[in-house]
């Protein structure tokens, strides 16, 4: 094939932006659980798509603005995540125990949302969906313009909570030398706690951005676990920016494949990258 | 006379009492051992969607032939485990089935792989086996195996005709195609045979794309299309995945002149605006004559209430629904045929015979036990599927509509 127009690159590569956002929001949570937490968390997908899964039957049943759902889950979730955490506490669940437990977790969580929601597809519909505008030649659908901009402030406000508060300070250096930091008066559980609520809430978020853009069904969080694992580790444990930016590096590496090579192609890019990053710089992740 | 007088009346009080007792024996229930029949079906993980209709379907039949007179005037019992979309799993409960629950019959399970898997099972222990949604039928080897998704044995090559034969008909053959398609095996051959098409009806190809199944970024894929400008889309999609080609061609703000989807997923696509005029393959739809089929207005009834009290979104019953009514049907009609379970006498009877269905007469004497390609081109008008090509099934004043 020829090259491709100036328009369909730009437009593929915007595609690929926003696509790596939501992989960016996916993972930003994924990230703090395993860097400051030390807990490989494979429940945050289920977690997300059970967001999804309620900000559907709200708005279809509830009549309730898509977004205004947030209201409602994000408290909602960081109650759930709070309570994991100290399920996780409780039982003193080591690092790799946490990926077994939360793999059940997750096998349980998609069998509810099937016998609540069956395994059939559900589709949001909501002004949402339809809303778009062109910026040029380029066309910009808003739900996904939406995940990027929440995908952005959350992943730099927490990175500003983290570099600048004391609780930020504190759960970094929990991460760094828990015993240390509990000699220095660091309340380790208190803050476990509340960053396992953190977490489960931003898999809430990214949860509702999912219900925004894509028709829903509960296999289909599988679907998400490789290449959001690869942003994580290619953006490094703990950091609030690198999921986004290495979930934008993945998104955009496999728009522009799909547009200049044929896009069966493209699920091999995350994981060439990660490849390289390893192999580049074996420490990053 | 006093004596002919009460000899007539001896006489009708006999008659009458053979007759209450004829009614009788017709609706009496099935009595004796159960004659089992075994399946596995997908009702956990991601083909659990149309799994559902499966057992829908199934819970149908058996009640109708238990209402009746069971299987040779035995009750049926349907033993169904959940295969959990995995044909090794599949593979598992089949030879559970035949040797711990000891089935008298096979029924498939649902999808190519599970499908495949069983009929690997059947073969080791010499059972027929009637399966309802096998997309391959080069991979049939089996000679027990009896399909009754009438694809015929090369679809590839019948069906993309049959497409381009409804278009041109329509006075809308296209000059310019866009092939695009999922790497998902029954449908990837499929498209396959349509780029042949395409070359044979001298038509261009203006791009050819595949991606894999699982995908998720449809953006690039509109894109590509948009740009390559074609008359006619293929698009080798199945389930959601041209909903969500449709999705990002929305996007963009395109909206392709013809367009075809080869298995997608009915409601979600019957409903979504964007899906206006879009075409598909079928073997069943609602609506006349496929109703005037033996028993297909009655299951058409049953299936619409008991899939909307089981919370199905989409309630019709189409080509999912009544391939799996097929193989009941296929199976019934072998087994009150021959009077026998024997597996031997069952797929020699098949073999020979056609069976009434309510996609119509089956018949199993071609390569891999396959007869006609009965498939149908369907359109979505006004949120709902009509058959609209052939005109031997087309739904009554049904034809192509491009605006």
């Amino acid at each position: 094939m020829g090259l491709p127009s100036f328009s369909l690159l730009a437009q593929s590569v915007l595609s690929g932006v926003f696509l790596g956002a939501l992989y960016g929001l996916l993972g930003l949570g994924l990230s703090l659980s395993w860097g400051l937490l030390r807990q490989i968390n494979l429940a945050h997908f289920a977690l997300a798509f059970l967001a999804a899964y309620l900000c559907y039957q709200l708005s279809a049943a509830g009549r309730i603005d898509p977004l205004l759902t947030l209201a409602l889950i994000v408290p909602a979730f960081f109650a759930l995540g709070v309570a994991m955490q100290w399920v996780f506490a409780r039982f003193e669940i080591t690092p790799f125990n946490s990926l077994l437990v939360t793999f059940g977790l997750t096998v349980i969580i998609e069998a509810l949302i099937q016998s609540i929601w069956t395994a059939d597809f559900r589709r949001l519909e909501s002004g949402y969906g339809d809303a778009k505008f062109k910026l040029g030649f380029l066309y910009v659908p808003a739900p996904e313009l939406l995940t990027l901009v929440l995908a952005l402030a959350l992943s730099f406000a927490i990175w500003a909570a983290l570099r600048h508060t004391d609780v930020g300070k504190a759960l970094r250096a929990a991460a760094e030398d828990g015993p240390i930091a509990t000699a220095f008066g660091v309340n380790r559980q208190a803050l476990a706690l509340m960053l396992s609520g953190v977490c489960t809430a931003l898999a809430g978020v990214a949860g509702v951005c999912i219900a925004l853009s894509y028709t829903l069904a509960p296999a289909q969080m599988y679907g998400w676990i490789g290449v959001v694992f690869a942003a994580v580790m290619m953006g490094g444990l703990g950091r609030p920016l690198g999921p986004l930016f290495a979930g934008i590096v993945i998104g955009v590496s496999e728009a522009v494949t799909m547009t200049l090579t044929s896009p069966s192609w493209a699920p091999l890019v995350s994981f060439s990258l990660l490849i390289l990053v390893l192999l580049v710089r074996p420490r990053k992740a | 006379m006093k004596l002919s007088i009460r000899r007539a009346a001896a006489r009708t009080a006999a008659l009458f009492g053979a007759l209450a007792l004829a009614a009788g024996a017709a609706v009496a229930a099935p009595a004796g051992q159960p004659v089992k029949i075994g399946s596995t079906l997908a009702l956990t993980g991601p083909l659990a969607s149309t799994g559902i209709v499966h057992q829908i379907v199934g819970e149908i039949y058996v009640e109708q032939l238990n209402k009746k007179n069971g299987l040779l005037g035995r009750p049926v019992e349907w033993i169904v485990k959940d295969d959990q979309s995995k044909p090794d799993l599949a593979r598992t409960l089949y030879e559970q089935l035949i040797t711990v629950d000891k089935v008298d019959l096979l029924m498939g399970p649902y999808a190519t792989g599970a499908i495949l898997s069983a009929m690997g099972v059947a073969q080791r222990y010499n059972k027929i086996l009637v399966h309802h949604t096998f997309g391959i039928p080069s991979l049939a080897k089996y000679d027990a195996q009896f399909p009754t998704w009438s694809l015929g044995p090369d679809p590839a090559a019948t069906f993309p005709n049959t497409l381009f034969d409804a278009l041109a008909a329509a006075g809308k053959a296209p000059k310019t195609v866009a092939i695009v398609t999922s790497k998902f095996p029954s449908v990837h051959f499929m498209s396959l045979g349509a780029r042949e098409a395409v070359k044979k009806r001298g038509m261009q190809e203006v791009v050819f794309l595949e991606w894999e199944f699982g995908n998720r970024d449809f953006g690039a894929i509109a894109a590509r299309v948009k740009d390559a400008n074609p008359d006619f889309v293929w698009v080798g999609a199945i389930g959601l995945e041209g909903n969500q080609l449709l999705d990002a061609m929305k996007k963009i703000d395109y909206t392709p002149p013809l367009h075809f989807y080869m298995y997608p997923a009915p409601g979600p696509m019957a409903q979504a605006p964007e899906a206006k005029n879009a075409l598909a393959a079928t073997i069943f739809e609602e609506h006349p004559p496929y109703l005037n089929n033996p028993g297909a207005a009655e299951f058409v009834k049953l299936f619409n209430e008991r899939a909307a009290k089981a919370g199905i979104p989409y309630t019709q019953v189409e080509t999912q629904a009544a391939a799996s009514y097929s193989a009941w049907q296929v199976l019934d009609a072998a087994v009150t045929a021959t009077k026998s379970l024997d597996d031997k006498v069952l797929a020699d009877w098949l073999r020979k015979n056609r069976v009434d269905t309510i996609q119509g007469k089956l018949r199993f004497d071609g390569p891999s036990n396959y007869g006609d390609d009965l498939m149908a081109v369907k359109q979505v008008q006004n949120g709902r599927w009509v058959t609209i090509w052939p005109k031997s099934v087309a739904a009554p004043g049904a034809t192509l509509m491009t605006k």
